[in-house]
């Protein structure tokens, strides 16, 4: 059932390019679990591409928040479902996501200086924006145990802060 | 005759003790990237308290420099307040996170 709808949902992802479609299959806890963890690895991926990059202070000390806090979340989210023992299940919105970034990454990779400062803040405005619409009307309505809900609440209200933080950024690097 | 010593012990003392009676501790809590109440007001001598309830590391950085203080994960940290000013503060991980400090002589 997830398969089936998930082809349908890898096809919108092949033509909007979100990853994430409303009112698509409603994912499981495993599922769940593998999507947010997945999503903040991705984060932490790009900010240590960026710090190979930048050499600008502003976006340095940004991309060593999102290594920070996604780096704290995931281990939050690991304990957790070790506790609850869960294994997270890889599904096809984590493998979206992955793809997804991987080409950001490539794309990323040519450019230098600021024109790629303002490219990865603007993705990263973009991302969070992505996770976080899909955390608010996906994920946390979908997570039936009460600990992965609540996890999922706080790691939205630290997204959302990032998402206002690259805004921030971005507009001061126009 | 006091003996000089007690003299100096009571003094001591007294000192402590009127210290330990108008220094407060005031406590700020830190949920969810919120600083609550996000506006407090102290004397000179009182000491902030920062309780850190979130997962992750914050700062409470004066927008003067005056003063910044780190503030890791599930703990807390303290800044005793010397000087009279408003002091309005921010984390420096997550800029939308703000408060203020009005000392009072």
């Amino acid at each position: 059932m997830f398969v089936r709808l998930s082809t349908g949902l890898a096809a919108l992802f092949l033509l909007s390019g979100a990853a994430f479609a409303q009112g698509a299959a409603k994912p499981t806890d495993p599922q769940i679990a593998h999507i947010a963890y997945t999503a903040g690895q991705l984060d932490i991926d790009a900010a240590k591409q960026a710090l190979a990059i930048t050499k600008n202070d502003e976006i340095r000390a940004f991309a060593q928040d999102m290594v920070r806090d996604h780096t704290a979340v995931n281990e939050q989210a690991l304990a957790l479902v070790k506790k609850l023992k869960v294994t997270p299940e890889d599904n096809d919105t984590s493998r979206s996501l992955t793809k997804q970034a991987a080409a950001k990454l490539t794309e990323l990779a040519k450019l230098k200086g600021a024109e790629f400062d303002k490219a990865y803040v603007a993705n990263e405005v973009a991302y969070h924006k992505t996770v976080n619409g899909a955390l608010e009307s996906l994920l946390i309505p979908s997570a039936s145990n009460a600990e992965l809900k609540s996890l999922l609440q706080t790691g939205l209200k630290i997204f959302q802060g990032h998402e206002q933080h690259a805004e921030h950024v971005a507009s001061a690097l126009k | 005759m006091t003996p000089r010593w007690i003299c100096l012990a009571a003094l001591a003392l007294s000192g402590l003790l009127s210290v330990s009676a108008h220094a407060e501790t005031i406590q700020v809590t830190i949920d969810k990237l919120v600083f609550s109440p996000a506006e407090v007001t102290a004397k000179i001598g009182d000491t902030i308290e920062w309780i850190n309830k979130d997962i992750l590391a914050h700062t409470a950085t004066a927008t003067n420099n005056d003063w910044n203080v780190a503030i890791a994960p599930k703990q807390t940290a303290r800044l005793l307040l010397n000087k009279a000013a408003t002091v309005d503060y921010f984390c420096k991980y997550h800029p939308n996170m703000k408060g203020r400090v009005l000392v009072t002589p």
